[in-house]
């Protein structure tokens, strides 16, 4: 990076950590400060919680619990809020694709769970996201027959209309927009789900009982209602948008005005 | 609960009744607003107060004016119970929240915005609505309520005119998030009508807001206390009309 005017970092770098400890659901928790050292710019976000966590194990205390997977940025298990925002600061990214480089030497992070009465924190910021399961469980699928495989290229879908369920489709679940929106709404990811299986012909099947259904569950699990404010899709690691939400609403109120469900 | 009282009391259903409730309101304001250019004819209030009169009286508008009355009442209602539902969505704040990092500070207090409105809007109604329908104003020379009078005397109390620009400011912020996302809410977003639709929100927001700030500025600067032009102002506007002739 000679000569770069860029702000990004290739030092070595000395950390204060503000972190949210929580031993379980019960107990109420609190932020706690530690220090770590000779982080590597190199290192991603969760690279360097793992040096906190070697450093507390030698110590004798309890690491700090957070959810990972896959670590490349498509599973959607990583769910931190870092310095007030989901995933941190850096746009388009999972909490595992954000690279210390980012931040700077002597830098103070705050990192907290998500928070939503519908996320129970499990511990410290490993967050229950089964309401996102139940959601989908109330249908977000299409139900298919067993039998034969149909042929790739039965049913004709136009290219744009492939494109954007496919857009719609990237959502990895990993509820950084309820985490962001000051209303703990769910909409994008719901939104997501619903126009993904809407767009297509396969999913225009059940289309009315499944909205009708995901919206209730959404709400059973006490998600808040969206204020179109946007901050979920600003904050969204695969760039889900609010063009989603607004097909939502349309499914819903067409599901509303004409399904035959009287319940 | 059935299907009806089930879809209007589900997030989505209230949110759809908010921005029914919300454009309707515009047009409201629209038509408000349009009459209320009037008061800028310098004739003494004579055709503002006809426009009053006709305003009270008519027995149309007066069968609307219930429609006006439910369109606040259920965007109020609605805001409380959406509020209440989205506060309580999250009972542990965040330590650290940057909000304004990913998103407008308007569109996050539409609460806030809509608070400031209803404190003017209980005054206003109490000082002219409540006047002009309950109250018995001086007759103008048509023997029509001169509620012009009200306007311009009202209009000559500092607190009055601070009071009716800060609440057309907030009118303009909540509209400027309002328009676009009443859109939204019902589904009539779509990647080519949707930048129209913003940047007529915005004119709309701006235009709207500052075309009711300009009357109480307007008598308070411009004219004397009957409602007449002030001297100084009365020539400059000569000239005007002059250069442009």
């Amino acid at each position: 990076m000679a000569g770069s005017a860029s702000t990004t970092n290739t030092k070595p770098m000395n950390l204060k950590l503000r972190v949210w400890r929580q031993p379980n659901r019960q107990t109420e928790g609190r932020i706690v400060e530690y220090n770590v050292k000779d982080i590597s710019p190199d290192m991603s976000f969760l690279e360097m919680l793992d040096v906190l966590n070697e450093d507390l194990l030698r110590a004798g205390t309890d690491p700090v619990a957070f959810d990972h997977d896959c670590r490349e940025g498509i599973c959607g298990s990583c769910d931190l809020f870092i310095n007030g925002r989901s995933h941190g600061p850096e746009k388009g990214t999972t909490t595992c694709q954000l690279h210390m480089r980012k931040f700077s030497d002597g830098d103070t992070i705050t990192i907290e769970p998500w928070r939503a009465n519908a996320f129970p924190v499990n511990k410290d910021l490993s967050v229950d996201r089964s309401a996102f399961d139940r959601i989908i469980q109330a249908g977000g699928y299409v139900s298919v027959n067993t039998g034969g495989a149909p042929d790739g290229n039965e049913i004709p879908i136009p290219k744009e209309i492939a494109d954007r369920a496919f857009e719609a489709a990237t959502c990895i679940g990993c509820g950084a927009c309820v985490a962001a929106c000051k209303n703990a709404s769910a909409m994008l990811f719901v939104s997501a789900k619903v126009s993904q299986l809407a767009l297509l012909p396969q999913g225009k099947v059940e289309a009315q009982t499944r909205v009708e259904n995901m919206v209730a569950q959404m709400d059973i699990e006490g998600f808040g209602a969206c204020s179109n404010i946007g901050s979920c899709a600003a904050e969204c690691p695969v760039g889900i948008s609010l063009e989603n939400i607004a097909i939502l609403n349309r499914e819903f109120l067409t599901a509303k005005a004409a399904s035959n469900n009287l319940a | 609960m059935n299907w009806f009282t089930k879809t209007f009391t589900s997030s989505i259903g209230r949110k759809i009744i908010m921005s029914l409730t919300g454009l309707f309101l515009c047009t409201f304001l629209v038509v408000h607003l349009i009459g209320n250019f009037q008061l800028f004819k310098n004739d003494d209030g004579v055709a503002f107060n006809v426009y009053s009169h006709f305003m009270g009286h008519n027995p149309i508008i007066r069968t609307i004016e219930w429609g006006l009355v439910l369109g606040f009442g259920f965007h109020i209602y609605e805001a409380l119970m959406l509020t209440i539902r989205n506060k309580g969505a999250r009972a542990h704040k965040y330590d650290q929240w940057e909000a304004k990092q990913n998103s407008e500070w308007t569109s996050r207090n539409m609460g806030i915005l809509g608070s400031i409105i209803l404190v003017f809007l209980i005054v206003h109604l109490y000082n002219f609505f409540w006047r002009a329908r309950f109250g018995s104003p001086d007759p103008d020379i048509n023997h029509n309520d001169n509620l012009y009078k009200v306007v311009v005397t009202s209009f000559h109390q500092l607190w009055y005119v601070i009071l009716y620009v800060a609440a057309q400011a907030s009118l303009g912020y909540h509209l400027w998030h309002g328009f676009r996302s009443g859109f939204q809410t019902l589904g009539l977003n779509h990647r080519k009508y949707m930048p129209l639709i913003k940047n007529f929100g915005y004119a709309f927001a701006v235009l709207v807001s500052a075309g009711f700030a300009s009357m109480p500025l307007y008598f308070y600067l411009f004219t004397n206390e009957q409602g007449a032009l002030k001297d100084g102002v009365a020539v400059t506007l000569q000239h005007l009309t002059l250069a442009f002739n």
